[in-house]
């Protein structure tokens, strides 16, 4: 079934093909490849690549235990001025990561509003720490999670609901046994670019968390602190990065397409 | 590696720095001025410059009316590597030798010469809440310590300094320029910062400098060069001239508290 390609859509659509994927190609065609498993094998790269792969996946759950529910007060209206709500858990979208760095230590800094009294009380602070790391890749990458899933629950045939609520489901049981189950595409979209955008985060980590290997040194922050003295590393370690990420959206075999939740839902 | 080869670089570098020191060029005939054409030059210089080079290039432009200056501020390293892949900068200024080294190895820029020399001090937050008196404070565990990166200089100096007086620091974070880790001791979210000594003296109001007594010191010279790709060779020349020989710019660095290397 073969669909016609009209060209004024076929030409743009190869372009946007070419530039996205033009820079990737010349990144590994740069690639180092003599030094690579040097360089792959040095405890800089394997402290970076599991701190990226810990403190993403634990954003990526912490951002799903408290987003998920903040998607369905959402989509039900829940809760007083649900458009102000929505707009403001969408900012950090919008705000250059740096700012939500600066952000993030206003709140959770040594001297931050919340931040200060749990410095003060305990002498422990969420900066430097491997907790500041999730805690920056949570904020900005949360609201690819609510945003995602709201839509779903929106778009969700409520009479499926209502009828379970008439044969005596409670309001727990209708969540997590239909309401949630249906909008599963759409909760593994969510959580696939939720994840996506916490293993690239740079900008908010660098500002709130600083760079130390093995303790917040994510591979982004390896790479960047690489091109400072030596380009074949951050190569290499940039596509080390690349071909993780690739290797694991490939394996949730394309949950992050929003088509497929459409096709389910309705 | 770069240590086999620098000590006769180094030394190169110093011969011609000494070499002619130009006091006259203060004293230019006006005619010289005026030959060199309008220009907008970019210069590429070392974070530590950030505060003083304005200075300098405003009084550079009142002797070149016709010439302006806009700045690049970066990591020593990140500069040579941005002009390595074609960024556009006429001069470039680095904050210690070995990164000028790697852009002139590269032909990169023509040959360096020496402007200024700085030191590193401790910098607190204002006040020193937790009351810093010298190195061997920062090896306290309750102490938290931010440095630059060891790929940048002021990280390879402050490993420098620790390893000369045997003291053994924990860093929490390792920045990858010198203002990253003054702007973390100004918030207030370290305790101390290992930055250069002007770095203190150029924030009075929010920083208390700790110095660090000479005997225990280092110290790294800092070098300008015209960039080769220059579009406005004669403009860079002119820039780096003014910077290593002119009475004002000298007076410029020794107040912002940069010493001399000759």
């Amino acid at each position: 079934m073969t669909t016609k390609r009209p060209a004024f859509l076929m030409i743009p659509g190869v372009i946007a093909i070419a530039f996205l994927v033009i820079p990737l190609l010349a990144l590994i065609s740069d690639a180092p490849w003599s030094a690579f498993p040097g360089i792959l094998s040095s405890p800089t790269a394997l402290d970076a690549l599991r701190l990226s792969l810990i403190t993403s996946v634990l954003a990526t759950i912490v951002a799903t235990l408290v987003g998920a529910p903040l998607a369905w007060l959402l989509a039900r209206d829940s809760l007083p001025g649900t458009r102000l709500i929505r707009a403001l858990v969408i900012v950090p979208l919008l705000l250059p990561p740096v700012v939500s760095g600066v952000a993030l230590l206003s709140a959770f800094g040594r001297r931050g509003l919340i931040g200060g009294s749990i410095y003060d009380a305990t002498g422990w602070q969420f900066p430097f720490s491997t907790a500041g790391v999730v805690l920056a890749g949570t904020f900005v990458a949360m609201p690819f999670l609510v945003i995602t899933l709201e839509g779903a629950f929106r778009s969700q045939d409520r009479e499926i609901e209502e009828a379970a609520a008439v044969d005596g489901a409670t309001p727990r049981m209708i969540f997590l046994r239909i309401t949630l189950p249906l909008a599963l595409p759409a909760l593994l979209a969510g959580i696939t670019l939720t994840w996506a955008r916490a293993i690239g985060e740079f900008g908010a980590t660098i500002t709130f968390a600083g760079n130390l290997e093995g303790t917040t040194q994510t591979m982004p922050l390896a790479v960047y602190t690489a091109l400072e003295s030596d380009r074949d590393s951050a190569v290499a370690l940039s596509i080390m990065l690349l071909v993780v990420a690739v290797a694991i959206l490939v394996s949730l075999r394309g949950y992050y397409l929003p088509t497929r939740t459409d096709r389910t839902t309705r | 590696m770069f240590a086999r080869i620098l000590p006769p670089v180094m030394a190169a570098v110093i011969a011609i720095t000494h070499a002619t020191p130009n006091a006259a060029a203060d004293n230019r005939p006006n005619p010289y001025v005026r030959s060199i054409p309008a220009a907008t030059i970019t210069v590429s210089a070392a974070a530590s410059l950030t505060d003083v080079f304005p200075v300098i290039a405003g009084a550079f432009t009142k002797r070149y009316p016709q010439l302006r200056v806009t700045f690049n501020f970066g990591s020593s390293n990140s500069l040579v590597e941005q002009i390595r892949a074609g960024a556009p900068a006429d001069v470039l200024a680095t904050a210690d030798e070995v990164s000028m080294w790697r852009a002139t190895n590269a032909n990169l820029t023509g040959t360096p010469i020496l402007f200024a020399r700085n030191t590193m001090a401790i910098a607190t937050p204002k006040g020193n809440p937790a009351k810093i008196t010298g190195l061997a404070d920062l090896q306290k565990p309750t102490v938290t310590v931010a440095v630059c990166a060891p790929q940048v200089p002021c990280g390879r100096l402050a490993a420098e300094i620790f390893s000369k007086n045997s003291v053994t620091v924990t860093p929490v974070t390792k920045e990858v320029d010198v203002r990253s880790v003054v702007g973390k001791v100004i918030a207030d979210q370290v305790d101390a910062g290992i930055v250069y000594s002007t770095d203190v003296k150029a924030f009075p109001d929010d920083l208390t400098g700790v110095s660090i007594p000479t005997a225990s010191n280092v110290v790294t010279n800092y070098p300008i060069a015209t960039v080769n790709e220059s579009r406005n060779a004669q403009a860079a020349k002119a820039f780096v001239d003014y910077v290593r020989y002119s009475a004002s710019a000298q007076r410029i660095l020794r107040a912002w508290g940069f010493s001399t290397p000759w």
